[in-house]
């Protein structure tokens, strides 16, 4: 970034220009150096950290110890006091490389400062340039991949005639540089394909630029908007997906082994013990002065698990799969069937596989899942699991149904799946969809929702846990998350 | 600071030397979070070599409680003490003699804050513990000084430097991590985990080392019940010395792999996905690439 001083005459421009026509900046706060960490810690709360008052006064007293030259050290002092778990750090690096883009951005367009910029891009050899940035992808270092990024923008970004969605013309420019990321499994890699990772960084720094150039252009500053959720999720891979899944449903297992312990008030709905009761009254002469009571079974975490594994919930699938393969880790007392249009068990897989892609290839492949016409028919599941099943359950058991509940038009059959609630002592269903599309179109969930004990919206690790925190809240809690 | 922790053998990350170090001069407990096997624990034992001052370690377990972690009246010895005085001396006199600091078994904690020098404080695995011990510590760690009914304030006469290391195996209550700096430690790329091997199997050639290292990242990214740690790497790395390989192949991987996988399950899979690899020649690529 030059300084304001040699940037020359014809770059600066009047502040008031940009502010008529485009909303301009947002208006500054007191200035000095304290507001703004502030600032930051406010944007901070508000994607979800908390932050209190000793936390910044940390802050404030790390930073004292370092020199303020040092960014690295400027950015970490921050971290190591603000952010106090993995998840608050990824989106405290986010949020951090955000705000100061953003200061940067504004001092600049306070300044009027204008960056040159490459403009012609007749002069560049596009397959020498693919050739370079390819090259850069590869190498990965940051500078380099941001000159590149800025060459890319110059040569296909059509400069000033962008779609003016940034998202869009990131993805343009991608094709155009024919960058394609590596595909994952066995396969000899591509010699044109760059590593997945290194793409990711070459599209944010493209990204990057873009912005710079759209708030240069219209000289304002584009409100901050909240992190979405993907970004804001660990560097997925569905590995960690799968360790998250692991740990929340490690949780729920205590949750279910001690339940019957805690349940509220010891006395309520106890049965007298009529045997012990009177071998007691022998200490009073045979007068049944205390009561004594059959001591309460805590329940079995006995669980049927059925799970929904049609094309219309493919994407939560692999999901649901990982909630089951991590239930199989953990529970011994499990059974669990997967069904399209009819059910089968699957429990012997899980028990004889325990790498996860193993056994989505199994469950794939020879799972016997009677997939005839590939539609799901929840009518006949329930039906076939009423005939064949049903006899096994007992009040003490737990029923979990992972679906979408779309029946693809079939009779939904919402009796039979109110005897196996009946007969179960619990019935939870996790519906992959957000709750806003729930009976729109074929999805029949509010015929089953009032035999269930709860119904939960459930596609994130995240919402897995509230479902466990549910359980662990008993009957009273369902009501509540309705 | 990253100097000294080099010094004594532990190549610490930019990062988790500045914690160190603002720790040391704030005077803040660190909470040290990240996967078995990173070098939580080593940590402390490096900070303690470098500072040259005394490691004190208190191992967190389930069930642990304040009596093994804080102090413990020595009951045996108050004991004796009535007995020898029960002649004559008021139950006031005896009182007062029996809760002095004579009887008073100092546990991990109440040592560390006893000390005239400072020490380096090393609570392990703390999330082993229940939240009703975290509560607990909270006065120690803020105030550095610890209640004793009987006695009185017990405050500290050293500032200690102390580091809580955690597996993340469950979430730890806001009101220690309020209290704490936090540092997340994960494994370390590549170039850093090749460094730390040499540093502690010098005798083995650099290209030996770099494939190694490169295994070992390959494992890590595979779905395994336990993951090798840093350790492990460098427990191969003199295996590898020992039997005296110049090469990592299939073969020789096949015989030794069991020193970074340690779970059956875990075996089939690392020697299915890993064996092909090596044969196809695949590996020497991932470090020039």
């Amino acid at each position: 970034m030059a300084s304001s001083g040699d940037s020359g005459p014809a770059s600066r421009r009047p502040r008031a220009a940009g502010k008529a026509l485009y909303g301009g900046l947002p208006e500054p706060g007191p200035p000095g150096f304290a507001p703004r960490l502030l600032e930051l810690a406010d944007e901070l709360r508000r994607e979800g950290l908390a932050i209190g008052t000793s936390e910044l006064l940390d802050a404030f007293h790390a930073l004292e110890q370092l020199s303020w030259t040092s960014q690295e050290g400027f950015r970490e002092a921050l971290a190591a006091t603000l952010a106090k778990s993995q998840e608050d750090r990824r989106v405290f690096e986010l949020v951090f490389d955000r705000f100061f883009f953003r200061a940067v951005e504004r001092e600049a367009v306070e300044r009027g400062l204008r960056e040159e910029r490459y403009a012609g891009g007749d002069r560049l050899d596009f397959e020498e340039l693919r050739e370079r940035i390819r090259e850069a992808v590869r190498a990965g270092s940051d500078g380099e991949m941001r000159d590149m990024a800025r060459l890319a923008i110059a040569a296909f970004g059509r400069q000033g005639e962008g779609s003016g969605v940034i998202g869009v013309d990131v993805q343009r420019i991608r094709r155009a540089l024919e960058l394609r990321g590596e595909a994952g499994g066995r396969d000899l890699p591509d010699p044109e394909s760059v590593p997945q990772d290194r793409l990711r960084e070459f599209e944010r720094h493209l990204r990057r630029e873009l912005e710079r150039a759209l708030i240069e252009r219209t000289q304002s500053l584009p409100p901050a908007k909240p992190l979405r959720e993907f970004d804001r999720a660990l560097p997925s891979g569905p590995l960690q997906d799968l360790a998250a899944v692991h740990r929340v449903v490690a949780q729920l297992k205590r949750r279910l082994a001690t339940r019957g312990h805690e349940q509220g008030g010891r006395r309520r709905s106890a049965v007298v013990d009529v045997r012990r009761t009177m071998r007691a009254s022998l200490e009073t002469g045979g007068v049944p002065m205390r009561l004594r009571f059959r001591a309460r079974r805590p329940r079995r975490p006995e669980l049927y698990v059925l799970c929904d594994v049609s094309t219309s919930v493919t994407s939560a699938s692999v999901f649901f799969l990982s909630v089951l393969h991590a239930l199989h880790d953990s529970f011994r007392k499990l059974r669990s069937f997967v069904f399209v249009e009819r059910i089968s068990e699957v429990t012997d897989v899980f028990e004889r596989e325990r790498s996860f892609a193993a056994i989505s290839h199994a469950i794939a492949t020879d799972a016997g899942v009677a997939d005839v016409s590939g539609y799901t028919d929840y009518g006949r599941v329930w039906l076939e699991f009423l005939a064949e099943v049903v006899d096994d359950l007992d009040p003490r058991s737990t029923v979990i149904v992972l679906g979408d509940a779309r029946t693809n038009g079939r009779e939904p059959h919402a009796q039979a799946f109110a005897a196996i609630s009946e007969r179960a002592g619990r019935t939870f269903w996790m519906n992959p969809e957000p709750r806003l599309y729930w009976n729109y179109g074929d999805s029949v969930i509010s015929a089953y929702e009032p035999y269930c004990d709860g119904v939960f919206e459930c596609w994130t690790t995240k919402q897995l846990e509230v479902f466990v925190n549910a359980l662990a809240g008993g009957r009273g809690a369902p009501a509540a998350a309705r | 600071m990253q100097d000294g922790l080099g010094a004594v053998g532990y190549l610490a990350a930019e990062s988790t030397a500045l914690v160190a170090f603002l720790a040391a001069k704030l005077g803040k407990p660190v909470l040290v979070e990240g996967p078995a096997g990173v070098g939580k624990t080593e940590l402390a034992k490096a900070l303690s070599r470098a500072t040259e001052r005394k490691l004190i370690r208190l191992q967190c377990y389930e069930g642990l409680d304040e009596a093994k972690a804080l102090y413990e009246w020595n009951y045996r010895k108050q004991l004796l003490r009535i007995q020898a005085e029960s002649a004559g001396a008021g139950w006031e006199a005896v009182q007062e003699d029996i809760f002095g600091p004579e009887f008073l078994l100092t546990r991990p904690l109440l040592q560390a804050i006893e000390e005239t020098d400072p020490v380096v404080l090393l609570i392990d695995e703390i999330d082993k513990t229940d939240q009703e011990f975290e509560a607990m510590l909270l006065e120690v760690l803020s105030e550095f000084q610890i209640s004793i009914p009987e006695l009185g304030v017990m405050e500290a006469k050293s500032l200690p430097l102390v580091l809580l290391t955690s597996n993340n195996s469950r979430e730890l209550t806001e009101a220690l991590k309020r209290r704490c700096l936090y540092l997340w430690l994960d494994y370390p790329d590549i170039e850093r985990e090749l460094e730390i091997v040499r540093l502690h199997a010098p005798e083995l050639s650099e290209t030996v080392a770099r494939k190694l290292v490169e295994v070992v990242h390959l494992v890590r990214g595979l779905d395994l019940k336990k993951p090798p740690s840093i350790a492990e790497s460098i427990d191969w790395a003199r295996a590898l010395i020992m039997l005296g390989a110049d090469d990592i192949d299939s073969s020789v991987f096949e015989r030794t792999m069991s020193i970074i996988v340690k779970h059956r399950t875990d075996l089939d899979v690392v020697a299915e996905r890993v064996g092909v690899k090596l044969d196809d020649g695949l590996l020497g690529r991932l470090g020039t690439g």
